[in-house]
């Protein structure tokens, strides 16, 4: 989650407060003003501190790693660009590549109409609705450790997922993780029954648009499925861009999933070496540090591209309050 | 809506069929691990027709062996975890609220620099940091022990400080001024003022934060090294991945590991919802 929280973050307005600071002119500061500063420097510091050790330290750190040969066996090296012209000669980068595209696929699209409709379901006003709430938004509290355990169990290729299949007349159902195919499928499924976790955003996407355009919809005539398309889906684009955005960089941040269904090495075939999954197998097993920050660099510059570029484009399909479409 | 209400009860009905519908995908599956969790050793488990709900013959001692089992012992890792989400959540709350405070209200230069710094750091991917902060955790010799799981904490983060700024700004100034005017310190209004006003917000930040740790695979991952010293997330991870493990101990220790998440949103479910709810909406 955490990549993408930030894209909808309003924009920082000025504070209020500042304009009584400044409101006397260009005086001296007084004794309290300093203190004041001092103070807050003093308070926010556990986060100054934290920001330069922990996040800016580590990322010049980085770029500098992924140009050296640095690995648990010996002492680095400078090679330039080698780490990054190694990987698109690597078949087992391409794979991870494939795995994690594929995934974005077939799951993200599927996220997003399945996140939606529950959420238009959810949405109506119905007797008892928090109790289905409840229920469907559970997945969302669950770890991805736990829930893929579980579903290790129920795709077991006689388990209870086939077994239902079986009764629905699938004759031959699928061999899910025993099955190079059928393995990023099964991990697509697992999405899917924590769809609740997308809806609640969703709902809240839906709670946002003012009742008032329904209500001008309906005296002008328009019936339920013609005010989906001309209201609501308009006016929640930019929920649909941000989980749209979250879906793929989530793609690129599979792990615990991964692991568990398709153990350390990622399936059978490396059927499940999510892009995590292979970065983390370089860096923290094979020891290659440089290779591994390699890695996680292609990663920041096709996310970074990828939202440049959906962004760019967003003007023309996502509505903005104030703007023009 | 047409209004007609013959079709009003139609479509209602049809809600209510595709939400139950939707409600057994997701209790069947939780059902059939507390079947399976309860079950005798060697029993079989890929029964047909499924057993989704558990009938008779519960062996309610295998929460107990799933929980001292020599090998695994996850009444060790539980506590293990425990203590990680702790220092979590007393580290994340002490510095969050702090930094949160002063970029609320205390004006000093570069604030709004900061901020917007603060900002952009939450769009940093965190794979970047995987392999330097390692690579400098393993220097400092904390390598092995729960420290770089804990430490970063106490240092902040940005989306909880973040949070609890907003949060801050939307509350009255009167109370901090009169606390200041009755002779208050800074750390004083922080403490007796600002702070108990803020329970929600760190709620919320309390939540977030234990299912963060609780659920986290990866870091525990690559820090910690001795069976002594796993949480639950690698306890459960390495006995799924064990040839032919006892599957009714794996769904207890599983339903063990899900439990206090379920148990918090229970509690908490509010708090929770709109917390996600928040990360997707403008304003």
């Amino acid at each position: 989650m955490t990549a993408g929280v930030a894209v909808n973050v309003p924009p920082a307005s000025p504070p209020p407060d500042r304009a009584v600071g400044r409101s006397s002119g260009r005086r001296r500061r007084s004794a309290s003003e300093r203190r004041e500063a001092r103070a807050g420097i003093l308070f926010a510091s556990p986060w100054l501190i934290g920001m330069l050790a922990f996040t800016v330290g580590p990322i010049v750190a980085s770029i500098v790693i992924s140009l050296t040969d640095w690995s648990l066996s010996s002492s680095p090296n400078f090679v330039g660009l080698d780490n990054y012209s190694d990987m698109f000669g690597s078949r087992d980068f391409r794979n991870s590549v494939t795995v994690t595209l594929t995934y974005v696929l077939i799951g993200v699209p599927l996220f997003q109409v399945a996140g939606l409709a529950l959420a238009l379901l959810l949405n109506l006003k119905l007797p008892g609705m928090r109790i289905f709430r409840t229920i469907l938004f559970l997945p969302a509290v669950l770890s991805g450790v736990a829930v893929a355990v579980l579903w290790s169990q129920l795709l077991n290729p006689d388990g209870p997922v086939n077994d239902a299949l079986r009764l629905l007349g699938v004759a031959d159902p699928p061999g899910w993780l025993s099955s190079p195919r059928w393995s990023v499928p099964a991990v697509v499924l697992i999405g899917l029954w924590s769809t609740g976790t997308g809806a609640i955003i969703y709902l809240a996407g839906l709670q946002n648009v003012p009742p008032e355009l329904y209500e001008v919809a309906r005296i002008d005539g328009a019936g339920p499925i013609r005010a989906f398309f001309r209201i609501t889906l308009p006016m929640i684009t930019p929920t649909l861009l941000f989980t749209l955005l979250n879906g793929i960089i989530g793609a690129f941040q599979m792990f615990d999933i991964a692991y568990v269904l398709g153990g350390s090495r990622g399936g059978s075939g490396g059927s499940l070496s999510f892009y995590l999954l292979y970065l983390w197998n370089e860096g923290f097993r094979n020891g290659r540090f440089g290779y591994a920050s390699a890695l996680a660099w292609v990663f920041v510059v096709v996310a970074g591209v990828l939202i440049v570029a959906i962004l760019k484009t967003s003007n023309r399909w996502v509505y903005e309050e104030s703007g023009e479409r | 809506m047409t209004g007609r209400s013959a079709s009003r009860v139609m479509s209602g009905s049809l809600a209510y069929l595709l939400l139950l519908a939707l409600s057994f995908t997701i209790l069947l599956p939780l059902g059939w691990m507390i079947t399976v969790a309860l079950k005798p050793d060697y029993a079989p488990v890929f029964t047909s027709p499924t057993q989704w709900f558990p009938t008779g013959d519960w062996h309610w001692e295998n929460f107990g062996r799933a929980l001292s089992d020599p090998a695994r012992p996850f009444l060790r890792y539980t506590l293990n975890t425990l203590v990680i989400v702790a220092l979590n959540i007393v580290g994340t709350v002490i510095s969050c609220s702090l930094v949160g405070y002063a970029f609320a209200r205390l004006r000093f230069r570069g604030r709004e620099f900061l901020f917007g710094v603060l900002i952009v750091t939450l769009l940093i991917p965190w794979h970047v940091l995987l392999i330097p902060q390692f690579l400098m955790y393993f220097k400092l010799g904390w390598y092995g022990t729960i420290l770089p799981l804990v430490v970063p904490a106490f240092f902040g983060n940005a989306f909880f400080i973040f949070l609890i700024r907003q949060y801050i700004r939307t509350l009255p100034r009167e109370l901090e001024l009169a606390a200041t005017v009755d002779g208050c310190n800074r750390l004083q209004v922080f403490w007796h003022v600002v702070l108990p006003l803020c329970r929600p917000v760190l709620a919320v930040c309390v939540v977030f934060s234990f299912l963060t740790s609780w659920n986290d695979l990866l870091g525990p991952l690559i820090y910690l090294l001795r069976n002594e010293d796993y949480t639950v997330a690698i306890g459960m991870a390495n006995m799924v991945s064990r040839a032919n493990p006892k599957l009714n101990l794996l769904m207890a220790a599983n339903l063990i590991m899900m439990v206090p998440p379920i148990v918090l949103y229970f509690v908490a479910q509010e708090k929770l919802v709109g917390g996600i709810a928040s990360v997707g909406i403008k304003g």
